[in-house]
């Protein structure tokens, strides 16, 4: 999911920047772009999981299925068939969009055909709702359904602000470490990275807003089928873990990017873009894990290598990816204006 | 216009040009110039070397106030002054605060900033400047892009200033004056006179309002019904020698209306005595066909006929067309409605004297329906 959530926000990010017709993004687009690439790879990533559906969510097990009334009447959703067409259609639509979109930004490097932003566009405009959808649904079908009897109606929108400010994150880091080291376009100035601090800022609390509004409705509806969900976090060590989530991925980095400063001090950036990749990949662990482990957090080197695993992933694509296409559109027309912005 | 001067002032057709403008003014070490345009430019902060603004600071001040104020106050007043449990919350819900708090932490920051703006960095009362009413404030408010350094400023010389300006390729240079007025105005927030008003009417008020709502409010007439005769519950009363404050009725007194049913448990006796006060009307039959189809349909059916409509979750009635029915006295069927019968409740309370007598009477049409004598044909 973690390695999904970059990529999802980074195709995201793209369709946005193309429909809104943003500006000082264009230079960094094509980090965008190479980050989509690991939705090529999510699917490889998730064969171990469909192998083990058994084990993982229990309504796949028809026999627990007859004897709940609950998970009887969910049924017609919750099946293996009906699963299996849904990822696979999500994947579909995804790896599409993707395709057409950087085939489409790619053969202008080459040939500077304007009207190939313009046909960008349309396409992000038409992905744009189909991307709400299949987050959405892929977020309650992969990690609501683990709990299948309990159920948030805000919860694809929780995965979306996490999607969007990992993939944010990652690129920031990417944008800030290369233009450090010399390896970027001239003329990135601290503009740049004032909207890219600015934009984690406030996805930061888009985060904190959503996560609150979901728990503050559970919290006062008081309905034990929902509240059960929070319960299991709030017992044992996961008490703690929570606690300390809520300081990580919001406290520290509200007050660590809230002044002026700080969103244009490369260093700040790229050491919180780090610190908010990993506070990402705890609200994921935060969202699956006390499913199967509910006496406590389970710290060792299973989670810590996944942990490894996935940044290494991500950053084992981009550089592969990045080694065969340039880093920036260079045959985008609004190339010129992003460089030069200027708050 | 008086002899002393405010700025000089230069204007510019394009962007570009001020923001070069800006550029070598800063260079040469003025401090004291601003730069006037018709929208936002791009650039120019960095361009006059500006130092990020102070004004973040306020907000971030009065936004964590806010946070202090809205959790103290509401866990003050729910959580220890007047502890409250509402839909079997803690006395401190937090996340029930959060909404608010989140609210008033908005709302203060704005206002904080916005009017710390408006009143510090604009001074907004004094709502007078020299470049009011100049050419140059008319251009750079419509399309033109204009410069203006102070004459206070340090390095300022009339002579070099308006060379610079003129070397910059301004197509208008020219200086503004104070005006006369705004030299000899004086703020009058200040003086004597309006801060003794400003003293008195706040001593008025306070006083005025202290005696209104101590004294004027507890004259004669508004008691505030504090002193009352009255009986509190669970404490004895000094009207009655025992102390209680209610007495029971005098044995067989009878309230006023409430005279008691004479025949009870004698209903051949009320078959005997009690007639019928109505004489079938259409007024009075179509009330007891209401009141019947209301109180007496569900068990004995629409046409009396016993069938119930709660399809046996309750005993059946007897059929209303049966002979012994047809032949009791009105009295007689007016006594089980009063008293009921088997099963059979009272409605004596359901209904009144006059809708069972009516009620009694649509029964009789019903009997008459299905048991025609002859001088009905």
């Amino acid at each position: 999911m973690f390695v999904t959530s970059i990529g999802l926000g980074s195709l995201f990010l793209i369709a946005i920047e193309y429909v809104s017709g943003a500006v000082w993004s264009t230079p960094f687009r094509r980090i965008a772009e190479i980050l989509a690439s690991l939705l090529l790879v999510v699917p490889i990533l998730a064969i171990p999981i469909y192998f083990n559906i058994h084990e993982i969510y229990h309504w796949a097990h028809l026999d627990v299925v007859a004897n709940d009334e609950i998970l009887k009447h969910k049924s017609p959703y919750l099946n293996q068939t009906f699963f299996t067409i849904r990822i696979v259609a999500y994947f579909v639509i995804w790896i599409l969009f993707y395709f057409l979109i950087t085939r489409n930004s790619l053969k202008q490097d080459v040939t500077k055909d304007q009207t190939l932003t313009k046909k960008n566009i349309k396409l992000s405009a038409f992905f744009i709702p189909l991307f709400a959808i299949t987050v959405t649904f892929s977020a309650i079908d992969w990690m609501m359904s683990l709990e299948p009897h309990w159920f948030s109606t805000i919860y694809g929108v929780y995965y979306f602000a996490g999607t969007f400010l990992s993939s944010l994150a990652c690129i920031t880091f990417l944008i800030v470490y290369f233009h450090e080291k010399g390896m970027f376009v001239k003329g990135i100035v601290t503009d740049h990275y004032y909207s890219f601090g600015a934009l984690l800022y406030g996805f930061i609390n888009f985060w904190a807003y959503i996560a609150f509004s979901q728990y503050m409705l559970i919290w006062y509806a008081n309905l034990p089928e929902e509240t059960i969900w929070f319960l299991n976090r709030w017992e044992g060590s996961w008490l703690i873990f929570s606690i300390v989530f809520v300081f990580i991925h919001f406290i520290i980095p509200f007050f660590a990017l809230v002044s002026q400063p700080s969103k244009t001090n490369g260093k700040r950036l790229k050491f919180m873009s780090i610190w908010i990749l990993v506070a990402h990949f705890m609200d994921l662990y935060f969202l699956v894990m006390p499913t199967f482990s509910p006496n406590g957090v389970s710290l060792g080197w299973i989670e810590l290598g996944f942990f490894l695993l996935a940044f290494g992933i991500v950053f084992l694509v981009f550089s592969v990816r990045a080694k065969s296409v340039n880093l920036i559109p260079i045959g985008d027309p609004k190339l010129k204006r992003g460089i030069d912005f200027r708050l | 216009m008086s002899e002393k001067l405010y700025s000089y002032t230069a204007l510019f057709n394009t962007p570009d040009e001020i923001i070069h403008a800006a550029k070598v003014i800063t260079e040469k070490g003025y401090t004291k110039f601003d730069v006037n345009t018709p929208y936002p430019v791009h650039g120019m902060d960095n361009a006059m070397k500006l130092p990020p603004s102070k004004l973040g600071f306020v907000t971030l001040f009065a936004g964590l106030s806010g946070i202090i104020l809205a959790l103290g106050t509401m866990g003050w007043m729910m959580g220890i002054d007047y502890p409250n449990v509402i839909g079997g919350k803690p006395f401190f819900p937090l996340p029930a605060f959060i909404p608010i708090t989140f609210e008033i932490t908005v709302l203060l920051a704005t206002l904080t900033t916005v009017s710390t703006l408006l009143f510090f960095f604009f001074k907004l009362p004094n709502n007078k400047h020299p470049l009011h009413d100049t050419n140059y404030i008319k251009n750079v408010s419509s399309d033109k892009y204009g410069i203006c350094i102070e004459a206070i400023d340090p390095i300022f010389n009339e002579v070099q200033v308006k060379d610079l300006l003129n070397s910059l390729h301004a197509f208008v240079v020219e200086p503004v004056y104070f005006d006369k007025e705004e030299l000899e105005y004086k703020p009058k927030i200040t003086e004597p006179k309006f801060v003794a008003l400003l003293v008195g009417v706040a001593i008025f008020v306070s006083i005025s309002t202290y005696l209104h709502m101590n004294k004027l409010m507890y004259v004669t007439p508004f008691n505030w019904m504090e002193k009352q005769d009255k009986s509190i519950a669970q404490s004895p009363s000094k009207y009655f020698k025992n102390g209680s404050s209610m007495l029971k009725p005098v044995e067989r007194s009878v309230a006023r209306g409430f005279i008691p049913y004479q025949f009870k448990d004698k209903p051949d006796d009320a078959g005997k005595f009690l007639v019928n006060p109505l004489i079938p009307d259409n007024d009075n039959l179509a009330l007891g066909k209401n009141k019947f189809n209301i109180y007496c349909s569900p068990c004995h059916g629409y046409l009396a006929e016993g069938d119930s409509r709660l399809r046996g979750q309750f005993p059946n009635p007897p059929s209303l067309h049966s002979e012994k029915v047809r032949n009791w006295s009105d009295g007689r069927i007016y006594h089980v409605i009063v008293e009921g019968q088997n099963v059979m409740p009272s409605y004596a309370y359901q209904l009144s004297r006059e809708e069972r007598w009516a009620v009694i009477n649509y029964i009789r049409v019903l009997q008459r329906s299905l048991n025609a004598k002859e001088s009905d044909l």
